[in-house]
């Protein structure tokens, strides 16, 4: 505490000073303290949130298969002519496959192991058999190996085997049966390629990104040819030829505006302008990519508007100097000097719209499809809807495909993103 | 043709147009003495028939796009015999979709009634014959077009400024999009709650202290009337934004001040990409960590303490809306400290005052209505974020301030009404839109505010 003026006589102003000094300095380093402590907060949480997400989702990169010798023996299969289309979808599959799970495990028997013994097969593996019979007949009567997806259960037992704090669905029996199999290298994990060649599915092991991927390039494609090109004419109007009037100022509120409108809002715009009022199909990228379209466009004005400010009024200049006129002077000289800077922020603008998925839930890209798309007509689904629909889902295996799909997410937006940073390094000019 | 290859071949034609434009000015030049007796440069009178060739083509094809489904729905349903005319939108809607599953070979044409299949039949015919119809249209639109522009070419048409007239025109045209962008939301949300307050009157809306959006199928049946009263839904919006706020605030604003006035070069290179890359990360995939992660934790933590928690906990939601938002709360704040003349701070050092004495007292009052401005913005985001609380918050409208409880949003409550099969008359779709109408109204108050405070900050010492 500082002492009242009258009890120091001589020198008082620099001894308070001077006393006051080690209780000021204090509070300065508890100031700085906050300020790192704030920035730490702010990295462990990016921390945190990187780490979880690679550590729920690496395995979403691993498939478990199972190789297997199958006999296609035609008894076996009640499927007398392979070429017989009737015949071929009646025959029996599972009973070769059974076969050699059995030759595998020679101490399964009875009804109720051999169910327990078809629970480490996915339900896929039947109808990859018979897309092998179907597509080439001569198979039948021969022995292949072959490699069949494991199903889910074993995929998430053998893949976190040893963690007990997932709850594991395999029998005892099963369990013993997968460990042992692992140790002959019948199951086997390696690189998840269904992931990356797959739609999505009712069951994970065979759900892929590459529907939600097209789609998304889709949607994204209509969205960036709509938007750059209005966007730069938009910024080029404002910037270069709108008169001082309250329309223009109008138009700036609005641009403005609709910068920070809620995403979920335009949704709502698209449900009820572009599919109710126009009749759109639903789930389909053109409506999506007009609807993110939209969003976006806000964004790309603002910073090409910038791009165009930072142009120096000297170019102008010595271009009207030699006679060009207005329109001139913008397309042969200002235009090609701001490209840079319009360049990197559509490319931040197109991040946004990468990522965002309220809006399309709302026009209904929520649906479950499993064909890839093919055209801009096609229902679609997004990736990070796709994300969204997947970490819904009570199954585990889903989980850890969302942690997934949630990476090549980030990995396409961190490289849009330092694209944009390269660009502008690379082409920006400081005057 | 699909009007995806019907682009390409619009753009063709342009080219082409452009070709024969520049072809003809040349050769109506070369008797005169060469093209410095045009008008304008052979270009322009070529941009000319381009543009002529490929904007009222490509307006048309738009325009084709946008009504043609609801002709041809319209033409479809209206061919039906009088006993299958649907008398609601709901049955519109229903029987639309079987025509289609016909017409799309989902549904075996066998199952539905025969006028039914004729209908799917006509559909397809009449897509068939609309898409012929538009090819033809458009390419001969665009011929015609480019064709009458060739003829136009004169020597003494000034086509430059022809040109340049027409282009900005579009110019303000893509600007004017913004505005139409607008009135789009508006009226895409007035009608449908205009038609909302119709059925449920606005007092009971705006007043009322329960939200169980339901219709009844039959007039007897328990809760058969549904509440809309949308106070539930404001607090929880509000609970899970103050917690947002609580977390993002703070440390969003002493990150700003350190960054900006204690961190060196270097420091300030590595640490504000990186805070930045948390703006960058999409909401889903704070929505998944939300509720994958910190929603277990802490429920899991509040049982160790004793506490009872919910599984979809305010908490949870607000506390990863609140990391979302740091980046956003520190980057304004940033330029509104930078924005500070030097000479506030220099003063103020020079009569001695540490920096954080001069950060508290002289720097942070300067910049305060700044960073009020900031923080508006902030609290309008965290108001209309709808990932995170989609997949953390739940869908109980619980009226509570208890951050463990589970509570509702707007955004959560337009999004569980809209998504799925919905009929268009019900109250309960037509209250979605009414939340949107009272989310637009006030996040758009709030950053009118806000622009307003930041602007009228940012002009005192410019």
């Amino acid at each position: 505490m500082t002492k009242p003026i009258s009890q120091t006589p001589s020198g008082s102003q620099a001894e308070r000073v001077r006393q006051s000094l080690k209780r000021r300095y204090r509070k300065e380093m508890r100031f700085r303290a906050y300020g790192i402590a704030a920035i730490a907060v702010a990295l462990f949480a990016l921390v945190v949130l990187f780490a979880d997400i690679i550590g729920k989702g690496y395995t979403g990169f691993l498939k478990t298969t199972v190789t297997l010798e199958v006999t296609f023996d035609s008894e076996l299969m009640y499927l007398d002519d392979p070429t017989d289309a009737v015949a071929l979808r009646n025959a029996d599959y599972l009973a070769p496959l059974m076969a050699a799970l059995k030759r595998q495990l020679p101490e399964v028997s009875g009804r109720q192991q051999e169910r327990a013994l078809k629970g480490l097969l996915s339900s896929y593996a039947a109808s990859d058999l018979r897309d092998a019979v179907e597509a080439d007949p001569s198979v039948m009567g021969t022995t292949r190996k072959m490699t069949f997806l494991a199903s889910d259960d074993v995929d998430v037992f053998v893949k976190h085997r040893g963690d007990t704090s997932y709850s594991i669905k395999l029998s005892e029996q099963q369990q013993q049966w997968t460990l042992s199999l692992l140790e002959r290298s019948v199951i086997e994990t390696s690189f998840n390629d269904v992931f990356f060649s797959h739609g999505d599915s009712r069951e994970p092991g065979n759900a892929g990104v590459l529907g939600a991927m097209v789609g998304s390039l889709l949607t994204m494609m209509v969205t960036l040819f709509l938007s750059f090109p209005i966007g730069v004419a938009a910024a080029i109007y404002l910037e270069e030829f709108a008169p001082q009037n309250r329309f223009t100022d109008f138009i700036e509120v609005n641009i403005n505006n609709l910068a920070a409108v809620p995403s979920i809002i335009f949704g709502l715009l698209g449900l009820a302008i572009f599919i109710n009022l126009f009749g759109m199909p639903r789930s389909v990228p053109v409506v999506g990519g007009l609807v993110l379209m939209l969003m976006t466009l806000p964004t790309i004005i603002i910073s090409s508007r910038a791009a165009i400010k930072s142009v120096p009024p000297s170019i102008r200049e010595a271009a009207e100097g030699i006679g060009a006129s207005k329109m001139q002077v913008v397309l042969h000289h200002v235009l090609p000097l701001a490209l840079p800077g319009m360049l990197t922020g559509s490319i931040i603008g197109m991040a946004q719209a990468l990522g965002e998925t309220a809006p399309l839930l709302l026009i209904g890209m929520v649906a479950f499809i499993v064909d890839v798309p093919s055209g801009f007509f096609d229902s679609a689904t997004v990736l990070p809807v796709q994300i969204f629909l997947w970490a819904g889902s009570p199954e585990l295996g889903f989980i850890e495909r969302a942690s997934a799909a949630i990476m090549v997410l980030l990995a396409f937006l961190i490289s849009m993103n330092a694209l944009a940073i390269w660009l502008r390094k690379r082409l920006e000019r400081r005057w | 043709m699909q009007p995806a290859n019907l682009f390409p071949l619009i753009v063709v034609l342009v080219a082409i147009a452009f070709a024969l434009g520049y072809a003809r000015s040349r050769a109506l030049a070369a008797p005169l003495g060469g093209i410095r007796n045009l008008k304008s440069l052979p270009f322009y009178y070529a941009a000319r028939a381009a543009m002529w060739c490929g904007l009222p083509a490509l307006v048309v094809l738009a325009c084709w796009l946008g009504f043609e489904g609801k002709v041809i729905q319209t033409l479809v349903v209206g061919g039906l015999p009088p006993e299958l005319q649907p008398d609601s939108a709901g049955k519109a809607s229903l029987v639309l979709s079987q025509i289609s599953n016909v017409a799309s070979g989902a549904l075996s044409a066998d199952f539905v009634p025969p006028a039914v299949a004729e209908a799917a039949t006509r559909l397809t015919e009449l897509r068939q014959s609309s898409q012929l119809l538009m090819t033809l249209l458009v390419v001969a639109i665009a011929v015609l077009g480019g064709f009458l522009a060739w003829l136009r070419i004169a020597p003494h048409i000034n086509a430059r400024e022809k040109f340049e007239t027409t282009l900005r025109r579009i110019f303000f045209a893509c600007a004017a999009v913004a505005i139409l962008t607008t009135v789009g939301i508006v009226f895409s949300v007035i009608f449908e709650t205009i038609r909302f307050f119709g059925k449920v009157p606005i007092t009971e809306f705006l007043f009322g202290s329960s939200w169980s959006p339901q219709t009844a199928i039959r007039a007897d049946q328990v809760g058969a009337e549904g509440a809309f009263g949308m106070i539930p839904l404001f607090v929880g919006t509000l609970l899970i934004s103050v917690i947002a706020m609580v977390v993002a605030v703070p440390v969003g604003l002493l990150s700003a001040i350190y960054l900006s006035e204690y961190a060196s070069k270097r420091m300030r290179g590595i640490v504000k990409p990186l805070l930045e890359m948390l703006a960058g990360v999409p909401t889903v995939v704070y929505g998944f960590f939300a509720a994958l992660t910190v929603a277990p934790f802490i429920s899991d933590l509040a049982k160790v303490l004793g506490l009872e928690a919910s599984a979809e906990s305010a908490l949870a939601a607000g506390l990863v809306m609140g990391i979302m938002i740091i980046p956003f709360v520190s980057s304004l704040s940033d330029d509104v400290i930078n924005a500070v003349p030097q000479s506030l701070r220099d003063g103020s050092l020079a009569l001695g005052a540490t920096q954080s004495e001069t950060m508290k007292k002289v720097i942070f009052p300067a910049a305060l209505p700044g960073i009020m401005g900031g923080i508006l913005l902030a609290v309008s985001r965290a108001i209309g974020e709808t990932m995170i609380v989609v997949m953390a918050a739940g869908l109980a409208a619980n009226l509570t301030a208890n951050p463990l409880d589970a509570v509702t949003t707007v955004t959560v409550q337009i999004v569980t009404l809209l998504v799925g099969d919905q009929e268009f008359d019900s109250a309960k779709t037509l209250a979605a839109f009414a939340l949107g109408m009272m989310l637009f109204i006030v996040t758009l108050a709030l950053n009118i505010i806000a622009l307003h405070v930041v602007r009228k900050y940012r002009e005192q010492y410019d």
